[in-house]
């Protein structure tokens, strides 16, 4: 897909929607990292909030269901003081017929500020932000086998408080690569901040045919592409996958492509171990791994927080006008 | 006009002895020192030194507290405030270089409630200058300025400091 930039940045190169990670510049993914490192710190205050974004709305528009990506997006709005609303779509006006757009702009005509989407169809956040008031901003939770440029982000940030620079890493995901949005995403940030050795793992029934366009290396052997890594990204593999014969059984699947200590040894001794969760222990990854000193998936979690904060923040803040100079303190 | 190091030196040992007397006076004993990011965190650190270093030493930055966010929207590269230190219950000497409207004072007094809440907060500038907005005044001000609203007070530094009055753009 290209002319992302198009409709996710401003005419001044600013963050306005945040749809995907591919095509946005290394300078403004960096720029989401430190600005979400700002915002860690305020989790640990007495008072876990800013008031940012006082008096903003934001909606979270899921029409699938999810539990950790609606909450820490619920809990990153509260902390910047903005006001949440929820709204459950696969039982609400959908249901009843009512057209996306129609639903879209009733929520509009409440004065909403922001809206925080996911849909099954890949494509369903773009096509939001092309239909929305220029007032309104929209971030992408999850589309499809398209993007989760969030869960990407946040990715980064783990890796990057392990790790001291992209330029050197050797990175692993593993899994079912063709259905995940979390990979397509995961590898557009990792080549755009200057990985040089990614590496996708996974049954050649679930790994997409032009996948190498984005400067992966492919492998379908775990223990051949595990050596000497640096991070590795364990994928969910999705129940309907097994129905649909994609895979012989989850006994063989973890055989192949669970990560079990032994595997963790063929990486480097300081590897560390990402899962965007909800884990299947015992089908893509051991139990005793998930739990391991290595495994930083619920680090994961609590950087959601910060990530979604930012993205929250920039993007509001770049529809706030265009006035931002470098200008510490322009009013003492 | 403009001061060199040489003055804001002499003008930082003058507030020292000041705010040193207004803290015995008042009953104000181990205070923790605050510094508004970024003039405002130099000023305070060579105030420290002047103390002594046992006095402990913060840094905020108010970027999340600014008023004017629907108007100007997030700054870039937003450095996280540091206090490494609990605010609750105690004195807070809170520094900064220029006061001019209040706004940056007002915001950095929600973000350390923020933080807990303090016994007292006294409020240090280098510099107050013309075209106060709210009602915030500082209780130990090293020079005051009668300046034009187009005129600009801004301070160089960290080493050597130097303040630079500029007619805005």
């Amino acid at each position: 897909m290209t002319g992302n930039n198009h409709i996710q940045l401003d005419s001044n190169g600013r963050l306005k929607h945040f749809l995907t990670t591919e095509g946005l510049s290394r300078q403004l993914l960096v720029e989401i990292l430190d600005n979400a490192e700002s915002f860690a710190g305020v989790a640990h205050r007495a008072v876990k909030k800013v008031p940012l974004l006082r008096g903003k709305t934001i909606v979270n528009l899921f029409f699938e269901p999810s539990t950790r990506t609606s909450t820490t997006f619920d809990l990153a709005a509260n902390r910047l003081s903005a006001d949440v609303v929820n709204v459950n779509l696969a039982t609400s006006s959908t249901s009843k017929g009512e057209s996306l757009l129609d639903t879209l702009h009733t929520l509009e005509a409440m004065h909403t500020d922001m809206f925080v989407v996911r849909h099954s169809s890949s494509g369903a956040a773009h096509f939001i932000a092309g239909h929305v008031a220029p007032h309104v901003s929209v971030i992408n939770a999850g589309d499809g086998q398209h993007a989760h440029p969030t869960q990407a982000m946040l990715d980064m940030f783990t890796i990057r408080r392990h790790k001291r620079s992209f330029e050197t890493l050797t990175v692993a995901i593993v899994g079912d690569i063709m259905h995940s949005r979390v990979a397509r995403s995961d590898i557009h940030a990792l080549k755009t901040l200057g990985v040089n050795d990614v590496r996708v793992v996974g049954p050649k029934t679930l790994m997409p045919a032009d996948i190498e366009s984005l400067g992966v290396r492919v492998f379908d052997n775990l223990d051949n592409a595990l050596q000497q890594v640096d991070v590795i990204i364990m994928l969910r593999l999705q129940k309907e996958r097994m129905l649909s014969a994609s895979i012989p059984s989850e006994s063989e699947y973890f055989r192949r492509y669970g990560l079990t200590q032994t595997r963790l040894r063929l990486a480097k001794p300081d590897a560390i171990v990402m899962h965007p969760g909800p884990i299947n222990r015992g089908i893509e990854i051991e139990s005793s791994v998930a739990d391991s000193n290595q495994s930083v998936i619920l680090q994961q979690v609590s950087h959601g927080i910060a990530i979604r904060m930012a993205v929250m923040a920039m993007t509001l803040g770049s529809l706030s006008g265009s006035l931002a100079k470098n200008d510490e303190n322009p009013d003492n | 006009m403009t001061l060199d190091a040489r003055q804001i030196d002499s003008l930082l040992d003058d507030m020292t002895d000041r705010l040193r007397e207004l803290l015995t006076s008042t009953g104000k004993t181990d205070p923790l020192i605050i510094g508004i990011h970024t003039g405002g965190y130099w000023i305070a650190k060579k105030i420290q030194q002047r103390l002594g270093l046992s006095v402990l030493l913060g840094e905020l930055n108010i970027a999340f507290y600014r008023d004017d966010f629907s108007r100007i929207g997030m700054h870039p590269h937003v450095a996280p405030s540091q206090l490494p230190f609990n605010v609750e219950d105690r004195h807070i000497i809170l520094v900064d270089d220029v006061l001019h409207s209040g706004r940056t004072i007002r915001a950095a007094m929600n973000e350390i409630f923020d933080f807990g809440r303090p016994a007292s907060i006294t409020l240090v500038v280098l510099i107050e200058r013309t075209g106060h907005e709210l009602p915030i005044k500082a209780d130990i001000v090293g020079k005051s300025l009668g300046l034009k609203s187009d005129e600009h007070a801004k301070l160089l530094g960290p080493e050597p400091l130097a303040l630079e009055i500029k007619k805005a753009e």
